[in-house]
């Protein structure tokens, strides 16, 4: 889902835009051994072939068809480093040339697809690629590169105050659990056909895979980036909770006071108590996350010790 | 006189096992144009690969009197230039002046001193109106003149010409000939094109599984092998 | 096909077109920015924005027919977005969500038309862009038509030849599209490789060497003035006049 300009609300494209330029700055570093290597001209033929892909239509339910959206193929074909730079230079010029999403939202995007996108499309791959679920990580790469990066526009577009029931943000989770399966199928079937035609396009992943590990960043980054999305949607019921637990006064008097002067003019209290109650609601789930992630992790460490 | 290639006993097996050349003996001397002939995946662009150091088999290769090593490679490949089958693979820059400006800036020439002899690389090829232009909407014959220019600019003294005349129509293959019978460098041509390897070469080499199998006159060589429709 | 429609506006000489591309870029994020922010943002600030763009298409010589058109592209998205909003009841939302993407999306294509993409990359270099991914950017573009139209070709000729990519169960039509796409990915990879070799014959050891921008002109500076001072300047007596 590419946002187009017009969409987001200052402080989301602002905020979205300081936290791609790191992450594609550090990609960018960590791919650039690709200079020497002569891995430039792949990678820009790669984004090319990322392109011509969008051509071919996959056949997947009643009469609908769909097409490769590539972030998890990028990275388990060039590496996820390699893929971030790639899908940032897809996004550009999608941007540029041809309307798909904005310029000014080209932060948000990158931050979506290119470094969310990539990094949960490579995470299945990287724990169990080695094991004998290869394809089942596969599959979940192309399913978690879309799912996460749909689910985070979609919470920056309700951050921002786009009006939306809240069915309507359920049923777009449904649709986009579909159309994620979708890629994680499409982009099964092109890696298998990829493996047999030459292995060696096909990076390797390690032997030693913690399989626990990875379970556990995965299922963190699925819950973060509904969680996301249901707290967006439903920021009430989370200003509820947070209430209760007594941080949101603190909070939002804190978060309100810089800006009230110069925003109360054309920003109604409404949005901006709306924001900040999503802001919160995203740091409830992240935190639960990391707890969750953290007993999971002592008891998977337990369980080999024994 | 010493020969400005000297490739002896040049043998090279591909990753998979296959042995693409198997002892390739191979001189050119100064203002020759050799024909390489033979059947596909007879170790033709192989060998040529093996000249610029693209690929490194067994055996000896001196260029312009430089033997084959990572140390001299810049300065053979700044006597040896090297145009590719496909013209879109070669022609990566988005214009076509940056591209011919790419060899020359390699040399470690300033930007002035490279566009400069840009410019004259795509007089001397009659490119000069397309400089500003992106390569991919050039024809298939002004690709390969751009290529060409690409490569001149860098002043090699020998020329590869690897399937120059594929996608060529019958005046841009004319036009090619007219052009390269004017450039005073050697030349070795891969080709299938029996008439232009009549037009331009002094003599032909017919490969044959990885080996030299016959050399002399293109006529000869045609004759022996039978490679003519 | 479409965008070499794009490609075409954005060769064509007027002195728009000579403008230096770092300056049209600061021009283009200082309108956008200002379209962002303008609260409320209603029929008149559209109409005040559109008219700054399109002074700015006419100063280019674009034809303005197909500008309005290309922008449309937009909408598909947008509109769904406005219809939910209209549909929960917030009619206000879908107005100003039509007629911002609206107005960026022209402002985006102004750039996009009258300044290459070669200049763009330019500019995106000298403004600090990580090198390694403006190169893959020069790539990408260099190698998009031709590696779209080899897969244009591969997809008639399944067709032609009756393939499954139309027809048949739907399990063979999937593995078929997901043959093509290896075999287009193969051949990608090896363009790549040959990319690779005819960089090495000509010297390349690491470093692409690009020819340095050139300096703004006075000219240059003074669109920036204009631009910035137009922009700036409506965005506030829009505001105010709300």
């Amino acid at each position: 889902m590419h946002i187009p300009d017009g969409f987001l609300s200052t402080p989301v494209w602002a905020c979205a835009g300081v936290a791609s330029v790191p992450g594609v700055a550090y990609f960018a570093r960590k791919s650039r051994t690709a200079l020497e290597d002569g891995q430039v001209p792949l990678m820009g033929v790669m984004g090319a072939f990322v392109f011509a892909a969008q051509m071919i239509n996959f056949p997947v339910g009643v009469g609908t068809s769909g097409h490769l959206v590539g972030g998890a193929l990028l990275a388990i074909t060039l590496g996820p480093a390699a893929a971030c730079v790639v899908m940032t230079a897809i996004l550009t010029v999608q941007a540029l040339l041809f309307q798909d999403g904005g310029v000014l939202a080209l932060g948000a995007n990158v931050f979506n697809m290119a470094i969310a996108g990539v990094v949960a499309g490579y995470l299945p791959y990287r724990y169990w690629g080695a094991t004998r679920h290869r394809r089942l990580a596969i599959f979940c790469g192309g399913f978690l590169s879309v799912f996460v990066s749909a689910c985070l526009a979609m919470s920056q577009l309700l951050l921002s105050g786009v009006p939306m029931p809240p069915a309507v943000a359920m049923l777009s989770l449904a649709l986009f659990a579909v159309s994620a399966a979708m890629e994680g199928g499409i982009t099964l079937a092109v890696a298998g056909a990829l493996e047999r035609l030459n292995p060696r396009w096909v990076q390797g992943s390690e032997k030693d895979a913690r399989a626990g590990v990875g379970f556990i960043l995965v299922t963190a980054l699925l819950l973060a980036s509904a969680g996301a999305l249901l707290a967006s949607a439903l920021p009430d019921g989370l200003e509820h909770f947070a209430e209760n637990v007594g941080i949101a006064g603190q909070a939002k008097a804190f978060l309100a006071s810089p800006f009230a002067d110069y925003e109360a003019r054309f920003l109604q209290v409404e949005w901006l108590r709306k924001a900040v109650a999503g802001i919160l609601g995203l740091g409830v789930v992240y935190a639960a996350c990391l707890g969750l992630g953290k007993i999971a992790a002592r008891r998977s460490g337990a369980a080999r010790s024994v | 006189m010493t020969p400005l290639i000297d490739a002896r006993k040049v043998r090279y097996r591909y990753a998979d096992g296959t042995l693409a050349l198997d002892g390739v003996d191979f001189q050119l001397f100064e203002r020759e144009t050799v024909a390489l002939l033979g059947p596909n995946g007879s170790g033709k662009t192989t060998f040529v690969l093996h000249l610029t150091g693209l690929l490194h088999g067994e055996g000896i290769i001196r260029v312009c009197d430089l033997a084959m090593s990572k140390k001299n490679l810049p300065k053979i490949r700044a006597r040896i230039g090297m145009v590719f089958q496909d013209s879109e693979e070669q022609l990566f820059l988005p214009t076509v002046l940056e591209d011919v400006a790419f060899g020359p800036r390699n040399l470690g020439l300033s930007p002035e001193e490279a566009t400069r002899r840009a410019k004259l690389a795509l007089e001397q090829t009659g490119m000069e109106e397309a400089a500003a232009r992106a390569p991919y909407h050039l024809s298939a014959g002004e690709k390969r003149r751009v290529a060409l220019a690409g490569v001149l600019a860098m002043s090699p003294e020998i020329l590869v010409l690897d399937e120059p005349t594929t996608f060529l129509d019958p005046p841009a293959e004319r036009d090619l000939v007219r052009l390269l019978r004017e450039l005073p460098q050697a030349k070795i041509l891969v080709t299938h094109d029996i008439p232009f390897a009549r037009a331009l070469a002094t003599r032909a080499v017919f490969f044959e599984k990885g080996k030299i199998a016959g050399h002399g006159s293109i006529d000869d060589v045609v004759r022996r092998f039978q490679w003519e429709i | 096909m479409h965008y070499l429609v794009l490609e075409r506006w954005s060769r064509g000489d007027s002195s728009f077109h000579r403008l230096d591309a770092r300056v049209k870029i600061a021009a283009l994020l200082l309108y956008l920015v200002a379209i962002a922010t303008t609260h409320p943002f209603r029929w008149s600030a559209f109409a005040a924005f559109a008219l700054l763009v399109l002074s700015g298409v006419i100063a280019a010589r674009l034809p303005l027919g197909g500008m309005l058109l290309r922008a449309a592209a937009v909408l598909p998205f947008t509109a769904t977005f406005a219809a939910i909003s209209a549909l929960a009841g917030d009619t206000d939302a879908a107005f100003r969500l039509l007629a911002r993407s609206y107005a960026s999306a022209l402002g985006v294509l102004l750039l996009a038309a009258s300044t290459t993409m070669p200049a763009l990359l330019h500019a995106a270099s000298s403004l600090g862009f990580p090198r390694i991914l403006v190169l893959v950017l020069q790539f990408l573009y260099r190698y998009l038509f031709v590696v779209t139209d080899q897969a244009q070709r591969m997809r008639s000729a399944a067709l032609c030849r009756g393939s499954a990519l139309r027809r048949g169960a739907k399990r063979e039509r999937f593995r078929a599209a997901s043959g093509v796409l290896a075999v287009l990915f193969a051949r990608s990879y090896e363009k790549a490789q040959g990319i690779e070799r005819a960089m090495l014959a000509r010297g390349f050891d690491g470093r692409i060497h690009l020819l340095s921008s050139p300096r703004l002109a006075w000219r240059d500076a003074a669109f920036l003035g204009l631009a910035a001072s137009a922009t700036l300047g409506l965005r506030f007596l829009l505001t105010i006049s709300a």
